[in-house]
C-alpha cells in the first residue's frame, strides 16, 4: 500500500497558558482532570491514525469531544501541542507559513457547518474566490467557478448574495468553493448538521455522489452516528479527546470495544449497516439454492430474496466466485436477535 | 425584612438618596458664596488664601471645603500650556534646510514637524481647490514664483460648475442609480443658482481631504488594534475620552501647534474623526465569525489578503458606519473650524449668525446639509457596489459613463467659452455665478423672521419667560444648591450600587476631577442644561420611537429621517431655533432638545426591534392585549437598547449644550470659546474640554454598567 495520506502520530492539543510545558512534563499520559485542575483543558489527547488515498475517515463525536479541533489541528487552523501530522510525507508543522499558504491553496479544501460563505460575494465570487487569491485572473477564475456552481447544481443562481439562499443552497456553495481549487484533500466540518433532516439526507447522498465521482481524500466530522455509518470507510469515535474506537462501521456495530461506543450501536438498525461478507458462514453444497447474492450487498437490500428461499445461497465475490453461505435463518438472527446470534 | 430582601437595590438607593438630601441640608450655603465668574483667571481677591507647593504659589478661594472643593488643579491648564509651548519652541532645536533662504536653520522639532504636515495639508486642499475652483498655489508648489511671473499662463483654470454637477450626476448614476443622481445633480444645481458655488467648493475640497484621511488612519489604527492587544490598550483610554470630548475644546491645542486655516481644521477634523472610525472598526472586525476566517485561512490567503479580501469586507456593516460617523464630524467640524479661520461655507454659516441674518444662514446650512447628504449616500452605494461578471458588454457599453462625461466636460467648457462671450460686465454664469449674483431667498426668509417675530412676539416672549423664569432658573438654582461633598456622595453611591467598587473608584475620580478644577460651578450649569435636554428628548424620543415602531412603514419613514437629521452639521440646528427665539437659553436648549431627540428616537426603534419575534409570537398566544404586550414584554427587553440609546442622547446634548455657548450660556462652553480667542488659551480649553468629556464619561460608565448587567440578566446580546 502507498503512503498515508495523512499521518497522526500521538497528537496532543491542550489549550492553556502552560499547555506546552505540563505536557512535556506527563510523560504521554495525559489525564484530563489533572490538567483542568491546573487551567488547562484538554482538546485531543494522543491521536494516531493514518487515512490512506481515496479513503473517507468519519470522525463521529458529540459536542465538546475534541472532534472539530482535531480537525483543526490537521489543517493547522491551530497549532497541536504536541504529536506530529504528516500530510503526504510532509510534516506539517514544520511548514513555514508560505509553504502552509501553498499547501492550502493546492491540496486543501475545506467546509464548514455554519456555511463561513463571504457575505459580500455573490455565489460565483464566493466560489471564485479561492482561486483569485491564488492569484488566478478574474476571468479564468470566474468561468472555473460556474463549472463548480454547475457540479453542485446551482446554476441560474450564481449572481445571488449568500443572503438569499436557504441553508442546503448555502452548503452548495460551501463544497463548490472548497472543491474549486481540485484539493487532494478535503475536510468536512458538521458540514449538514445545520441542514433540515430531508435536505441532510438529499445533501448526503449527493456528496456520495461526488465523492464517487471525485475520490478525495476525506476527513468528515459529524456527531450524528447514522450520518457516520452511511458515509464512512472508516468511523473514529472521539470521547473527551482521546479516539475510542476506529474502524469500519461493520466492525463498530459488531463489535464496540468500550461501553460508550456501545451506547451509540445499540439502537442502529444491523441490515442497513452490515454487509453480507459480515454475517456469511463458510461455503456449503448442501441444500443449496439457485440464488446467488454479492459478498458486498447491504443485508437489507438482498434480506427479502433470501428470506423467500427455503435453501442456502451462495455468497459470491466480484469475480462471481463462490465465496460464502448464507441461510434464512442467519439473516432472521441478525435482524431480529441478540448480538451473540451473530 | 422580607421586603427589604426582595429588593435589595431598592432600599441600597432610597438610603443613598437620604444620604445626599440630608447632606444637602446640613450643608448650608456660605454667606460668601456667589455664583463666581472668572474664577479661573485667579484674580487677587480677599476671599482667596494661598499656599505653596512645589516652590510655587497656589491660590484657592477659602470657603467651606464641604460646599465646594478647592481648585487644586488650576495649575493644570498653565502646565499645559507651558509644556505645549516649550515643545513648540525650545525642544530638540534641529538643524533643517530652509528651501526659501537656501541655508541651514535652527528649529525646534516638533514645530518643524508640525510646520511640514501644515504643508502638506495645505497642498492637499489646494489641489482638491484649484481643480475645483481654479489657482495657481499648486503650480507654485512645483515650480517657485519667480517662475510664475515669467510663465503668466501657468494657471489651474477650474471647473465650470456645469461640469461638477453633471459629473457628480454621473458618479452618482453609476455608484447608486436614478434616484441618486437626480438628487446630485438638483443639488449642485441649487448650490450654484443661489450663488453658494465657491463657498461650498472649498468646504466640498476641505471635506475631500479630511475624510479619506480620517478613514484611513481610523481603519489603520483600528486594524493594528485588532492584532495587537497592546495597541487596543494604549488606545482605548484616548478613544473613550475623544468619544465624549467636545469638539470646540480640541481646537484650542491644535491652534498653538498647527495654527489658523484650513490645514489646522483638517488636522483637528481628523482628530475628532478619527477615534470614532477605530472603534468601529474594532467592533466590526472583532464580530466577523471564526468559521470565516478559517475559511478564509484554508482559501490560502496569506495574512494581508486575510485582511482585506475576508475581514474587512465582512466587517462592512460596521465599517460603513464608521464612514456615516467620518463624514458627519468632518461636517459638523467644517463649521466649527470656520473659528479657526477655515473658508467655505462654514465661514458664511458663522458669520450670518453672527450678524443675525438668518435668511443667509439657513441658505449656507441648506447646502452644507446636502452635501453631506450626498457624499453620505454616495460613499454607502459605493461600498455596496456589486460587479456583473456575464454581461457581454461592447466597449461602448461599458465605457458609456467615462464617454458621457467626456462629452459633459467638452459641452461644459463650450458652454463656458460661449458665456465669456455672452455674458457682459465680467460676470460669467456658465462658469460659476458669484456669490453676490445667485438667487436668494434670504429676505424671504428674514422677513418670515420678522413676521414671526411681530405676530407670535407676545406668546413667544410668554413662553420664554415662563420657561426661563419657571423651570430653568430654579432648576439651574437646585443644581448650583448641592453642596460638592453630596454631589460626590451622590455619584460615587450610584456607581457602587449599579457596578460595585471598580465602578465607583472610576466615576469618583472622574467627578474629583472636575470638581478639584476651577470650573465646578459652570460644570454643574452644563449638567443642568443637559439634563434638562436629555429629559425631554427622551420622553420625546421614546414617546415616537414607540409610536412609530406600531407601524412598518412608519417605523422605516422616522429611520430614515433620523438619518438625514444625524447628517445635519450640528451649527444647522441653532438657526431655526434662533429665528424663533432669538438669543437666549431657550434657544439652545430647544437646538439641544431637537438634536438629541435624534438619537433617543433611533435607539427606542432599534431597540423595540431587536426583540425577538418568537417572544412576540408566544405573547399574543397568551392572549396579551397589544399594551400589555408593550409594557410587559417589548419594553423591558428593549430596555437596554433604550438605554444605550440615552447614552447617545447624553454625549450628543452636552455638545450642542457646548456649542451653544455661539449663543451665550454661562457654562464650560463659553470659556471655551473664549480660550479660543486667547493666546494662553490652550491649557484652558483643553481642561474645560477633558471636564466635558468626564461629566459625559460619569453617565457612560453608569449606564454602560447597568446595560451590561441587564443584559446577562436577561440572556440577550
Amino acid at each position: 500500500m502507498s503512503e498515508p495520506v495523512i499521518k497522526c502520530e500521538a497528537v496532543y492539543k491542550i489549550f492553556g497558558v502552560n499547555a506546552k510545558k505540563m505536557l512535556e512534563e506527563s510523560n504521554g499520559k495525559v489525564d484530563a482532570k489533572t490538567f483542568q485542575r491546573n487551567g488547562c483543558i484538554v482538546g485531543v489527547n494522543n491521536a494516531s491514525f493514518e487515512v490512506s488515498k481515496g479513503e473517507m475517515l468519519v470522525v463521529m463525536g458529540l459536542s465538546g469531544s475534541g472532534k472539530s479541533t482535531l480537525l483543526r489541528c490537521i489543517s493547522r487552523l491551530t497549532d497541536a501541542t504536541g504529536g506530529k501530522i504528516f500530510i503526504e510525507g510532509q510534516d506539517l508543522l514544520q511548514l513555514k507559513n508560505k509553504e502552509l499558504i501553498d499547501l492550502r491553496r493546492n491540496k486543501m479544501g475545506m467546509v464548514f457547518q455554519s456555511f463561513a460563505l463571504l457575505p459580500h460575494k455573490t455565489v460565483v465570487e464566493n466560489i471564485a474566490f479561492p482561486l483569485q487569491v491564488k492569484g488566478i485572473n478574474t476571468e479564468d477564475s470566474i468561468s472555473k467557478a460556474m463549472d463548480m456552481v454547475k457540479l453542485v447544481g446551482l446554476d441560474g443562481r450564481e449572481n445571488y448574495f449568500p443572503r438569499e439562499l436557504s441553508g442546503g443552497q448555502q452548503q452548495r456553495v460551501g463544497i463548490a468553493r472548497s472543491l474549486a481549487v481540485e484539493p487532494d484533500i478535503w475536510f468536512l466540518d458538521e458540514p449538514f448538521s445545520a441542514l433540515d433532516p430531508l435536505i441532510r439526507k438529499e445533501m448526503q447522498d449527493e456528496f456520495l455522489r461526488l465523492q464517487e465521482k471525485l475520490q478525495k481524500t476525506i476527513m468528515f466530522i459529524t456527531h450524528d452516528f447514522d450520518e457516520a455509518l452511511k458515509l464512512a470507510d472508516r468511523i473514529a469515535i472521539m470521547k473527551d479527546g482521546i479516539i475510542e474506537q476506529l474502524d469500519t462501521p461493520a466492525n463498530i456495530v459488531l463489535n464496540p470495544a468500550t461501553e460508550y461506543v456501545r451506547k451509540f450501536t445499540e439502537e442502529v438498525p444491523r441490515e442497513k449497516v452490515l454487509i453480507i461478507e459480515d454475517v456469511m458462514d463458510a461455503p456449503i453444497t448442501e441444500n443449496l439454492g439457485e440464488l446467488k447474492v454479492s459478498k458486498d450487498e447491504i443485508i437489507e437490500n438482498v434480506a427479502q430474496k433470501i428470506l423467500t428461499q427455503q435453501k442456502n445461497v451462495s455468497v459470491i465475490d466480484s469475480k462471481n466466485k463462490i465465496v460464502g453461505s448464507i441461510n434464512p435463518a442467519k439473516i432472521i438472527n441478525t435482524v431480529f436477535g441478540g448480538k451473540e446470534n451473530i | 425584612m422580607e421586603f427589604l430582601k426582595k429588593y435589595p437595590k431598592l432600599f441600597q438607593w432610597l438610603f443613598l438618596l437620604i444620604v445626599f438630601f440630608a447632606l444637602c441640608f446640613a450643608i448650608e450655603v456660605p454667606e460668601t458664596y456667589k455664583f463666581i465668574r472668572g474664577q479661573a483667571e485667579f484674580v487677587k481677591d480677599p476671599n482667596q488664601s494661598a499656599f505653596i507647593f512645589l516652590g510655587k504659589e497656589w491660590r484657592y478661594y477659602a470657603f467651606d471645603v464641604f460646599w465646594r472643593l478647592p481648585p487644586l488643579l488650576g495649575w493644570l491648564p498653565i502646565w499645559i500650556n507651558d509644556s505645549l509651548f516649550f515643545l513648540m519652541n525650545d525642544w530638540m532645536p534641529m538643524e533643517f534646510w530652509n528651501e526659501d533662504t537656501q541655508e541651514f536653520k535652527t528649529r525646534p522639532l516638533v514645530l518643524q514637524v508640525t510646520r511640514n504636515l501644515t504643508a502638506f495639508m495645505t497642498f492637499l486642499i489646494e489641489l482638491i481647490r484649484e481643480i475645483l475652483l481654479g489657482g495657481l498655489e499648486t503650480i507654485v508648489a512645483f515650480t517657485s514664483w519667480d517662475w510664475i511671473d515669467a510663465n503668466p499662463w501657468a494657471e489651474l483654470p477650474g471647473l465650470p460648475w456645469t461640469i461638477v454637477a453633471v459629473g457628480s450626476a454621473i458618479l452618482a448614476y453609476k455608484l447608486s442609480g436614478k434616484g441618486l443622481a437626480l438628487f446630485a445633480g438638483l443639488a449642485m444645481f441649487y448650490i450654484s443658482i443661489f450663488g453658494q458655488w465657491k463657498p461650498s467648493m472649498q468646504t466640498l475640497s476641505f471635506i475631500l481631504v479630511a475624510a479619506p484621511l480620517s478613514f484611513i488612519f481610523g481603519l489603520s489604527l483600528g486594524i493594528a488594534a485588532f492584532k495587537s492587544k497592546r495597541v487596543e490598550k494604549a488606545l482605548y483610554p484616548i478613544l473613550l475620552v475623544m468619544q465624549t470630548m467636545p469638539q470646540y475644546a480640541v481646537l484650542v491645542p491644535a491652534l498653538v501647534l498647527f495654527g489658523v486655516g484650513d490645514h489646522a481644521a483638517v488636522i483637528i477634523t481628523m482628530i475628532v474623526a478619527v477615534p470614532p472610525m477605530i472603534l468601529l472598526t474594532l467592533l466590526g472586525l472583532r464580530a466577523v465569525p471564526s468559521e470565516v476566517i478559517e475559511a478564509g485561512r484554508m482559501s490560502g490567503c496569506n495574512n494581508w489578503q486575510l485582511m482585506f479580501k475576508v475581514l474587512i469586507p465582512t466587517a462592512r456593516r460596521d465599517i460603513l458606519i464608521g464612514v456615516n460617523q467620518v463624514i458627519m464630524v468632518c461636517f459638523s467640524m467644517a463649521v466649527i473650524s470656520a473659528f479657526i479661520g477655515a473658508k467655505g461655507l462654514g465661514f458664511n454659516l458663522l458669520l450670518a449668525l453672527n450678524q443675525l441674518n438668518i435668511g443667509l444662514a439657513l441658505e449656507a446650512g441648506l447646502c452644507i446639509s446636502l452635501i453631506a447628504i450626498l457624499l453620505d449616500k454616495m460613499s454607502l452605494a459605493w461600498a455596496n457596489k456589486q460587479v456583473d461578471y456575464f454581461g457581454n458588454l461592447t466597449f461602448f457599453q461599458k465605457n458609456k459613463n467615462a464617454l458621457l462625461f467626456g462629452v459633459t466636460v467638452i459641452i461644459g467648457i463650450m458652454l463656458a467659452y460661449f458665456g465669456s462671450i455672452y455674458f457682459k460686465g465680467g460676470y460669467n454664469y456658465f462658469f460659476e455665478v458669484p456669490h453676490n449674483k445667485g438667487i436668494s431667498t434670504a429676505d424671504f426668509w428674514n422677513k418670515g423672521v420678522d413676521w414671526i417675530f411681530d405676530t407670535f412676539f407676545v406668546y413667544i416672549k410668554a413662553f420664554n419667560t415662563w420657561l426661563i423664569q419657571d423651570v430653568l432658573q430654579p432648576m439651574r438654582a437646585l443644581y448650583l444648591r448641592m453642596p460638592a461633598v453630596a454631589t460626590l456622595v451622590l455619584v460615587v453611591g450610584a456607581g457602587y450600587i449599579i457596578g460595585g467598587v471598580r465602578s465607583a473608584l472610576v466615576v469618583g475620580g472622574l467627578t474629583l476631577f472636575i470638581a478639584f478644577s476651577p470650573w465646578w460651578d459652570r460644570a454643574l450649569v452644563t449638567t443642568y442644561m443637559a439634563t434638562f435636554g436629555v429629559i425631554v428628548s427622551c420622553i420625546i424620543g421614546f414617546t415616537v420611537g414607540t409610536l412609530c415602531f406600531q407601524n412598518k412603514h412608519s417605523t422605516n419613514f422616522m429611520l430614515g429621517i433620523c438619518d438625514i437629521f444625524q447628517t445635519f452639521p450640528s451649527f444647522v440646528y441653532l438657526i431655526p431655533v434662533m429665528m424663533l427665539f432669538g438669543i437666549t437659553d431657550t434657544s439652545v436648549l430647544i437646538a439641544v432638545i431637537v438634536y438629541a431627540t435624534i438619537p433617543a428616537t433611533r435607539y427606542t426603534i432599534e431597540g423595540l426591534r431587536s426583540v425577538p419575534p418568537s417572544l412576540h409570537d408566544a405573547a399574543t398566544m397568551s392572549g396579551v392585549t397589544k399594551f400589555q404586550r408593550l409594557f410587559k414584554i417589548e419594553f423591558p427587553l428593549a430596555f437596554p437598547h433604550m438605554m444605550l440609546g440615552l447614552n447617545q442622547t447624553i454625549v450628543f446634548a452636552l455638545f450642542m449644550v457646548i456649542i451653544g455657548a455661539f449663543i451665550g450660556t454661562e457654562d464650560l462652553g463659553q470659556y471655551i470659546l473664549k480660550a479660543l480667542s486667547d493666546k494662553k488659551g490652550a491649557g484652558i480649553g483643553l481642561t474645560l474640554g477633558i471636564c466635558v468629556a468626564f461629566i459625559g464619561l460619569i453617565f457612560d460608565n453608569l449606564i454602560r454598567t447597568w446595560v451590561d448587567q441587564r443584559k446577562k440578566h436577561l440572556g440577550i446580546d
